[in-house]
């Protein structure tokens, strides 16, 4: 079971899909107000990529190499109609908030990254846990930057108060900027320098060297 | 991935039978969970009524506090009920875009900016003995960003506010969103919607704060800190449907005693 704790594990940090590959950040800047969603959103990406890698695997050798990347596609959306459908008749609040965005969840490219690349090559088990691991990847960042956006935006966590407003009495002057989008930006960013700090081999070589100031002299 | 998987009749089989699983199992989920995601509406939809009402009561269930709200449909031209549609059913949101159902707002009018009304509007009663106690009225309009949903509540004498709360809109958090805000909605109960003997709805947001010494402060709102373009939605959007286009031709049939 090492291998399999292996592909659980590594897409967290070794070869996160956000912060590593630059993957799905659309919906991380969307869905990152508040910690609810963010949780709810990692929930269904996370069953969407186990979920889709476990059926393309399944049926991997009987794929048309030609049509390959349409089958995968009908597997995913198929997945996160119904993972849809599941949020709206049991966590309508939440599916109202997450609005379309759970529908774009099958043009996240991890979900079909991880289809291309691991699910067309492994059988179905390790494939499910590969899947697993990257939805934990990915939900490991939108927490992290959820966390910062709802506390520094709202002053809650999960909706309970911890840091009472202004504008509702308190003595927290609400950062508006953490309840927009772009401030996930800067929390992703930091994230990732958090990560090439700790593991310098994520960092990649600069694709070009400053050279010297050779004109200083004739000033 | 063996090179037979390549031939047309492999290509068109697996198609075939990939496509015909994944529908059967997207359509059971739709049909399966459909209900609950109705009944899931319909209490979101009563939540909101309740809470602009301020009728949310934490020790009864909503459908029983729903109990006590009588839902009728008004013709807004005339001003009177009708049994044209059924109350239970009829959605004016999706009938504003139906032609036969609604019609286009010329632009001098449409001050709220949502381009076709519907002909019917649903509107929510809150009896008792016979006198009208609470009239809750579905308004709309557009902010910033989005267009605003929401419910007024006025009180019996159809001129003081119950409570105002939007269900739907997309605008700025922390900005225009502080529609939302609890502190912001407390100043609405008990102000007035128009002037004595006037049917010309005066009530809107200032910008800045309220003086409450001023002599018009019964007409109006704090503006949103940082949201000119959504107060002024709001208070177009209250000037829209208290004036004549909107629930102004019922609100005096309701007044008169003769809808």
């Amino acid at each position: 079971m090492s291998a399999a704790k292996e592909v659980l594990t590594t897409p967290v940090v070794k070869n996160n899909p956000i912060a590593l590959q630059i993957l799905g950040v659309c919906s991380a800047l969307a869905v990152t107000s508040n910690l609810n969603t963010a949780l709810v959103m990692t929930l269904a990406v996370m069953a969407v990529t186990a979920f889709s890698n476990m059926f393309v695997s399944l049926i991997r050798n009987h794929i048309p190499n030609n049509i390959r990347i349409i089958c995968q596609m009908t597997i995913i959306a198929s997945l996160v109609i119904v993972v849809d459908q599941i949020l709206k008749a049991v966590a309508y609040d939440v599916s109202k908030q997450l609005s379309v965005f759970v529908g774009l969840i099958i043009t996240n490219c991890i979900v079909m990254g991880r289809a291309e690349a691991f699910a067309m090559k492994n059988p179905p088990g390790i494939s499910f846990m590969d899947g697993l691991g990257n939805g934990l990847g990915y939900g490991a960042v939108l927490i992290f930057v959820g966390f910062f956006r709802e506390l520094f935006g709202s002053g809650k966590l999960f909706g309970y108060e911890i840091l009472p407003l202004i504008t509702d009495g308190g003595w927290y002057p609400a950062n508006g900027l953490m309840l927009l989008p772009p401030s996930a930006f800067f929390l992703i960013g930091i994230f990732i320098w958090i990560i090439r700090t700790y593991d310098k081999k994520q960092v990649e070589a600069p694709e070009f060297e400053m050279a010297p100031n050779t004109k200083k002299e004739a000033v | 991935m063996s090179a037979n998987n390549d031939t047309i009749g492999k290509t068109i089989t697996v198609t075939v039978l990939l496509c015909v699983i994944c529908s059967v199992v997207v359509s059971a989920a739709a049909v399966l969970l459909k209900p609950q995601q109705e009944a899931n509406k319909l209490l979101d939809k009563r939540t909101n009524i309740l809470a602009a009402a301020g009728l949310l009561d934490p020790s009864k269930s909503v459908d029983e506090s729903f109990e006590q709200i009588t839902t009728k449909v008004v013709d807004l031209e005339t001003g009177k009920y009708t049994d044209a549609v059924d109350p239970q059913t009829y959605d004016a949101r999706k009938a504003a875009k139906d032609p036969q159902l609604s019609e286009a707002l010329p632009r001098d009018k449409d001050i709220a900016s949502i381009k076709r009304q519907a002909n019917y509007q649903t509107v929510y009663l809150v009896e008792k003995e016979g006198k009208i106690e609470k009239v809750i009225l579905p308004v709309h309009g557009y902010g910033l960003w989005s267009t605003l949903y929401g419910f007024l509540a006025l009180e019996g004498d159809l001129n003081t506010v119950v409570g105002l709360g939007f269900y739907s809109h997309a605008e700025t958090p922390g900005l225009g969103g502080e529609v939302d805000n609890p502190i912001w909605k407390a100043q609405w109960p008990g102000k007035k919607v128009y002037d004595e003997g006037s049917t010309a709805p005066v009530l809107g947001l200032v910008k800045g704060k309220v003086d409450p010494s001023s002599p018009n402060a019964e007409h109006q709102i704090d503006g949103l800190a940082g949201a000119t373009l959504t107060s002024n939605g709001v208070t177009r959007l209250i000037e829209f449907w208290m004036g004549e286009n909107g629930y102004a031709p019922f609100l005096a049939n309701l007044k008169a005693g003769g809808v």
